[in-house]
């Protein structure tokens, strides 16, 4: 199933935040979406899963989702959005509770995501007993269990120190390399851009409108094989950021 | 090391007080001993201030002639049925001031105009349309509770995480699912804590309604006690009074740890 998205604009208010934003998810490939805070990137994925209605334009989902899929655009949040009263395994089975697949079914699909996503030790682990890393892990073992034809993925790794957030990467890239997830991919981090997306699409400050569309060619399994490409790469994306980032700096200042 | 080496001083510490066993029950042994004390060697007079031994004596009679039942089973009575309807319904009302915002348009203005009003105040009217038994008493305790109920119930389900709602959302959870999985439990310890203000109410109420008609429960039994200038039978049931607070505290205070052990 790919997703398109055509000529959305948006404002809240007077402010506009988004302008004539066209964009193709191709199945299979993961889109990362970056920009300076403020761009509006988490907005457009608001619209993409159908939270929020954009003023104009419109997302449609071409050909049908596989089959299985309990909710095909499944959010990954930035702070987890766990229940803190349910466990990991609670927390699984919530989504899957309101789908009538009977209690045998539900079990069998936390204990198979739990497995894949190695936390089959902590399935009876409240929130609160988790680090961030851990609770991350739940929250994407909870989107597995929908079998999702897009995962939608808001900063996932941002609200985690440096060294858990390599290690979650590494992780999504292997999930990526064994189910060829679809995924847009909200961040600010450039490494985590150029280490995870095939194609890269940069926002410009408010309002946001795409100011250029980098394809990375590198297999995700080959990136870590080629430092200098991806430095390149980054930089580049960097050098198309900066400037954003420095005017969107200057007009909060004028707020 | 040079000479003119000294340590840092230290300037952390306190503002974090700590649990500290025994030291209640010593406090509470400590003036029940200097009063029975003062009573006996006559520094305080039995007709101002009757000593504990005789409130407990007065308690003992109580309970061999078997009204002690009476008045606590009265009282017990008025105080579930008041409470546990005023608190029914507050948690439907405030619920759906919480979801709809119809109802909330409707319902806000009314609790805020009406739960000022000292609910005593309207036991007189409570009389002229229930009649003078119990229906009147269980009424008041009922009006007591519902106000402040409504206002934690709905101050709770604003407080629960939009995030976690849109959560629910995303991944296609029903409107019934939500407010049960995720509006319901969130809301839950404003709800409880709203349980201990209204608990609290309903027994001030229930004394008060109590000593305007009744013949038997705690109130009336305290309001004849006093007629009579009889002290040790007064002290009796306002220490009653004391247990029964410190009971439905105690209850309240094992369901919150049921209820909120995810915390």
């Amino acid at each position: 199933m790919d997703l398109h998205i055509s000529d959305i604009s948006h404002s809240y208010g007077a402010t506009e935040v988004l302008r004539g934003i066209d964009l193709h998810i191709t199945a299979g490939q993961i889109v990362c979406l970056i920009g300076p805070s403020g761009c509006g990137k988490s907005t457009l994925l608001r619209f993409v899963g159908g939270l929020e209605r954009p003023r104009s334009g419109r997302v449609v989902q071409i050909g049908e989702p596989p089959a299985g899929c309990l909710n095909p655009l499944t959010y990954i949040f930035q702070d987890f959005a766990l229940l803190p009263w349910r466990t990991a395994a609670g927390n699984i089975s919530l989504v899957l509770e309101d789908h009538g697949l009977g209690r045998a079914a539900v079990r069998e699909i936390v204990d198979d995501v739990l497995a894949r996503t190695k936390l089959t030790d902590f399935r009876d682990a409240l929130p609160r007993q988790l680090s961030g890393g851990m609770k991350q892990r739940v929250a994407i073992a909870r989107a597995l269990a929908v079998r999702p034809a897009c995962l939608l993925m808001d900063e996932p790794l941002s609200a985690l120190d440096s060294q858990t957030r390599d290690l979650l990467l590494d992780d999504l890239l292997d999930l990526w390399l064994r189910e060829r997830f679809t995924a847009c991919y909200v961040t600010h981090n450039l490494e985590e851009a150029v280490r995870i997306g095939h194609r890269v699409v940069v926002l410009s400050r408010r309002p946001g409108q795409i100011r250029e569309v980098v394809d990375l060619d590198i297999p995700l399994e080959d990136r870590l094989d080629h430092p200098e490409a991806l430095e390149t790469r980054r930089r580049h994306l960097w050098e198309l950021m900066r400037e954003e980032a420095l005017a969107a700096d200057k007009e909060l200042a004028d707020v | 090391m040079s000479d003119d080496a000294k340590p840092v001083p230290y300037r952390g510490g306190g503002f974090a007080p700590r649990p500290v066993g025994l030291v209640g029950p010593i406090v509470f042994a400590l003036v029940l001993g200097l009063w029975e004390a003062g009573s006996r060697l006559g520094w305080i007079s039995p007709i101002i201030l009757p000593a504990p031994s005789q409130a407990l004596g007065a308690l003992a009679d109580l309970v061999e002639t078997g009204r002690l039942w009476l008045h606590v089973s009265a009282s017990l009575q008025r105080l579930v049925q008041g409470w546990v309807f005023g608190a029914l319904l507050g948690v439907l009302v405030g619920f759906a001031a919480g979801l709809f915002s119809l109802a909330r348009a409707g319902i806000v203005p009314v609790v805020a105009a009406l739960f000022p009003i000292p609910k005593i105040a309207l036991l007189p009217l409570f009389i002229i349309w229930f009649g003078i038994g119990e229906e009147s008493k269980v009424a008041t305790i009922l009006f007591g509770t519902f106000f402040p109920t409504v206002i934690s119930v709905y101050g709770g389900v604003d407080n629960v995480d939009r995030n976690l709602i849109r959560m629910g959302q995303s991944f296609g959870l029903g409107w019934f699912s939500i407010v049960r999985k995720i509006v319901l439990p969130g809301a839950m310890p404003a709800i409880l804590s709203g349980f201990r203000i209204s608990a609290s109410i309903a027994i001030i109420l229930l004394v008060a309604a109590e000593m305007i008609g009744a013949e038997y429960g705690i109130g009336a039994y305290i309001l004849l006690a006093g007629n009579l200038m009889a002290t040790d039978q007064l002290v009796a049931g306002v220490a009653m009074l004391s247990i029964l607070g410190l009971t439905v505290s105690w209850v309240l205070g094992r369901i919150e740890k049921a209820v909120l052990r995810w915390r």
